[in-house]
């Protein structure tokens, strides 16, 4: 009765006079269904193969190409491709390489290094790279007017940083010369074991003198006018849309470049990104996280798509050490001892992560591979948890003040979050209040320690432990807990200038331990690099910094 | 007449100067500054960058050296692109969301339109319920929910449109502009079967009616002019709203429009580029009402009529 009733309206509908708006309607839909039949063209892959021409989802637009300007990660790995410093390293092992100088000697006080360049280094306009381009970059670099908010990377050179605060004005005094066109001698202020580590660091790529003589707004990093040293130049920058990149036929190494272009795609959006490589545009996904849900798929469904490999990273909470209860150690060793770090990266994060014996990861691949293995958090010991805080004066939790704890806004810091918050009210029988804050908003109030606990996470710029060390350092900038501690300062001081690997590694010992024992951090788990990658790149490896050389990666096509 | 629209247009300029006065002074107690980062740069770094770009200097010095730089058509430069102007970086997202909003207005106007007319003939009936029912729901739907749900369907099921980019292949403007237009397409219906209702109970309908003349030329050429008029009065601002509210289609569909910048300014708080964009929408919208006032004066005689008075 009711069908017959719809089906007389229908078929009224359908008689109406008012045919034309229904074939208007029905001619655009065969009309949009012919264009979209049209989207016969290559993807970008397809494309890509056949042309040696690499498709990267490189997550934000980058915000500069000016060494000197650069901030974010997106842009580090575009001038990786552009650029080449004194030493670069192996794709794989991470191993310093020679790359922009062939050899260098380094003097026995481990003060002075003395670069031979090579002789058939070129810029891209066919300019040979000379030492004085060296010494003209990082004089640039240092300027203050140059607005270079990385400019204390090159701190480590002798009288840098009096250069850079005005303490003195002559840039000849700074441990850098041009010997001769072919010579660089650079000097620092103390030994540094990891100097050579440093020197792959977009502050410390040569410069051709016309980006030098450039003012602020001189587009000098525009295409056409980029003048680089690297495997690759500039050929196109559209804003918010594609960064192409073609091979250096001036490059010293040019034969063993393969690649014949590469495109960074600037696609911000975790989700766009992943859909953008299902659906072919991209050959691999730079960022270094990925959504949860979407790994999970590609773990079951596409496992070779997938690469997971750890980062020499930290993830941890920061206390604010000068705040009551958590001036007490036992309060904060407690709060560390309460949370089930196995748990977290088993259901929570479910990104690879391994679960943080220490606030430092260990720097041995096999280390990695023994704790994924074993999965097990030494620091979960509720029992112990809940006897530090009844002996800090707060048995079973009663008179614990309700404290704040504090993330950046984003969908996996809140899960995170929210975990902790009821391991601690299980194990503890505190109340912790959870606050997210937009990114600049979180960076200011953790920067002014204005906080509770708050979440934090490092990533090394190389491969050495007293990268993680010095940022607890009481004089650090990156030290945001307030916690101070004159031992561990000299200890890991001493650390920094010492160039026997024996007695550093014991001088680390002794800094770990002060740790563990103070904890002014809480280490949670060590998280992973996660990027998926199409099977024809070869020579595009996972590795612990996040970093990728360009120069021998190949599409392999049958 | 023209005095009205002269007055109208000489209001711009205090309005203007409020939302540039205002912008700049939320930008500036918004807490985290331009170079605020994880990895804290060390304070000389800092004061030195805060000099570059005069940020040490007292706000109320900074205020008149931006309105002075303003006047000369100078935006500045992006705190975030420091190798690039504001306007340049206006100038280069503009077309992409111009065209964005121009397709999505088109869709909204064409399918709003024919469907309002469509419900509007047959009030109370299938031909009523069934694309009212829709049209309330793209209403209630929001962009970022029916973006992915057409990339789902049309650009990874069926393969027809790509899922993401802008001007690469012939398709990859339509999910854009649909998921843009949807809402608006949604509402037009609503006006235009609101306005059809109100006309075709009309007299001079019924006339047109009597004399014989087709279905198809009352409706073209004698209702639709009268059930229209409360759909332009809505093109204007819409028009505004497409532009300045496409910032989620373009980062669903990695479009590389004005919008994406305007939202990551704010994040990245580049003082220079959230001002310059604010401005600049807030002239399009000033401008689009103006205009959308001007067409509703020339096709609403009593409303031109109590103007000239």
């Amino acid at each position: 009765m009711v069908q017959q009733r719809v089906q007389n309206r229908l078929a009224r509908i359908t008689t109406t006079p008012y045919k034309p708006t229904l074939w208007l309607a029905l001619i655009i839909l065969v009309c949009i269904s012919q264009l979209a039949c049209s989207r016969q063209t290559p993807t970008n892959v397809e494309f890509g193969n056949r042309n040696q021409v690499l498709f990267i989802a490189n997550g934000d637009e980058p915000q500069s190409l000016d060494p000197h300007k650069s901030v974010g990660s997106p842009d580090y790995n575009i001038l990786s491709a552009l650029f080449e410093g004194l030493t670069s390293r192996d794709p794989k092992t991470l191993s310093i390489i020679p790359a922009a100088a062939s050899q260098w000697q380094i003097s026995t006080d481990r003060l002075t290094y003395t670069f031979s360049l090579r002789k058939n280094a070129r810029w891209s306009n066919g300019d040979p790279v000379t030492a004085s381009d060296f010494v003209n970059a990082w004089h640039r670099a240092l300027t203050p007017t140059t607005a270079n908010a990385n400019a204390y990377q090159l701190f480590t050179l002798k009288n840098a940083e009096a250069f850079y605060t005005g303490a003195i004005t002559n840039f000849d005094e700074v441990g850098v010369t041009a010997i001769d066109p072919l010579t660089l001698k650079v000097t620092l202020e103390t030994p540094r074991e990891y100097f050579l580590e440093t020197l792959d660091y977009h502050n410390f790529y040569p410069l051709h003198r016309s980006a030098i003589n450039s003012t602020p707004l001189d587009n000098w990093t525009r295409p056409d006018e980029l003048v680089s040293n690297g495997p690759f130049t500039l050929s196109e920058w559209q804003l918010n849309r594609v960064i192409e990149v073609v091979k250096n036929k001036y490059y010293w190494d040019v034969e063993n470049v393969k690649l014949n272009a590469i495109q960074f795609l600037p696609i911000s959006d975790q989700q766009a990104e992943e859909r953008a490589f299902r659906s072919g545009q991209v050959h691999l996904t730079n960022t270094p996280t990925m959504a949860i849900e979407k790994m999970e798929t590609y773990r079951q469904n596409d496992p070779h798509l997938l690469k997971s490999s750890p980062l020499y990273s930290s993830y941890y909470y920061v206390i604010n050490s000068q705040r009551e209860p958590f001036n007490k150690v036992k309060v904060r060793r407690a709060l560390a001892f309460a949370i089930d770090r196995q748990l977290l990266v088993s259901k929570i994060t479910k990104g690879g992560e391994q679960v943080a014996k220490h606030f430092v990861p260990p720097l041995e691949y096999q280390e990695f591979a023994d704790s994924l293995k074993t999965h097990t958090d030494p620091l979960y010991q509720p029992e112990l948890a809940q006897q530090l805080l009844s002996e800090a004066g707060y048995p079973n939790g009663v008179g614990f003040p309700v404290k704040t704890l504090l993330f950046n806004s984003q969908d996996n810091h809140r899960k995170i979050a929210t975990a902790i918050q009821q391991m601690w009210a299980k194990t503890l029988n505190i109340k912790v209040n959870l606050a997210h804050q937009e990114w600049k908003v979180f960076s200011a109030a953790q920067n002014s320690m204005d906080y509770d606990i708050s979440r934090a996470g490092w990533i090394a710029d190389y491969l050495d432990p007293g990268n993680f060390y010095e940022t607890l350092l009481s004089d650090s900038g990156n030290n945001d807990t307030g916690w101070a501690n004159t031992h561990y300062d000299n200890t890991v001081k001493m650390a920094q200038v010492t160039s026997n690997s024996r007695e550093r590694e014991q001088l680390f010992a002794t800094a770990k331990q002060i740790l563990d024992t103070e904890m002014p951090v809480i280490p949670l788990f060590y998280p992973a690099d996660n990027n998926l990658v199409r099977p024809e790149v070869i020579n595009w490896y996972g590795n612990k910094l996040h970093r990728h050389p360009y120069k021998s990666v190949y599409l392999n096509t049958p | 007449m023209l005095k009205y629209f002269f007055i109208r247009l000489l209001s711009a300029i205090p309005v203007l100067f409020l939302v540039i006065l205002i912008t700049f002074i939320l930008v500036r107690l918004a807490p985290g500054g331009p170079f605020d980062q994880e990895r804290a740069a060390p304070p000389a770094v800092l004061a030195n960058l805060n000099k570059q770009y005069h940020l040490d200097d007292p706000v109320v010095v900074q205020f008149k050296d931006y309105l002075v730089n303003l006047l000369r058509g100078d935006f500045g430069p992006s705190f975030k692109y420091p190798t690039r102007t504001v306007t340049e970086i206006i100038l280069t997202g503009l077309p992409p969301t111009l065209e964005l909003g121009l397709y999505a207005l088109l869709f909204a106007m064409f399918v709003g339109i024919s469907t309002g007319v469509m419900a509007g003939l047959k009030p109370n009936s299938a031909q009523d319920y069934i694309p009212m029912t829709i049209a309330m729901i793209g209403i209630c739907l929001p962009s970022f929910v029916l973006g992915p749900l057409l990339i789902l369907g049309f650009g990874i099921g069926l393969e027809w449109f790509p899922v993401s980019g802008w001007g690469d292949s012939p398709g990859d403007k339509v999910l854009p502009a649909i998921t843009l237009g949807a809402a608006y397409a949604a509402y037009i219906a609503r006006l235009t079967r609101g306005g059809m209702l109100d006309v075709m109970s009309q007299d001079y309908i019924r006339t047109a009616r009597a004399k014989g003349l087709s279905p198809a030329r009352i409706v073209g050429l004698h209702a639709l002019r009268g059930a229209l008029a409360p759909v332009v009065a809505f093109a204007g601002p819409a028009a505004a709203g497409l532009l300045s509210g496409s910032f989620v289609v373009e980062t669903i569909y990695q479009i590389p429009g004005l919008g994406r910048f305007y939202l990551q300014a704010a994040f990245n708080r580049d003082y220079t580029m959230i001002l310059g964009t604010t401005i600049f929408f807030a002239t399009l919208i000033i401008l689009f009402n103006f205009i959308s006032d001007v067409i509703q004066a020339w096709i609403n005689p009593k409303l031109r009529q109590s103007l000239s008075k």
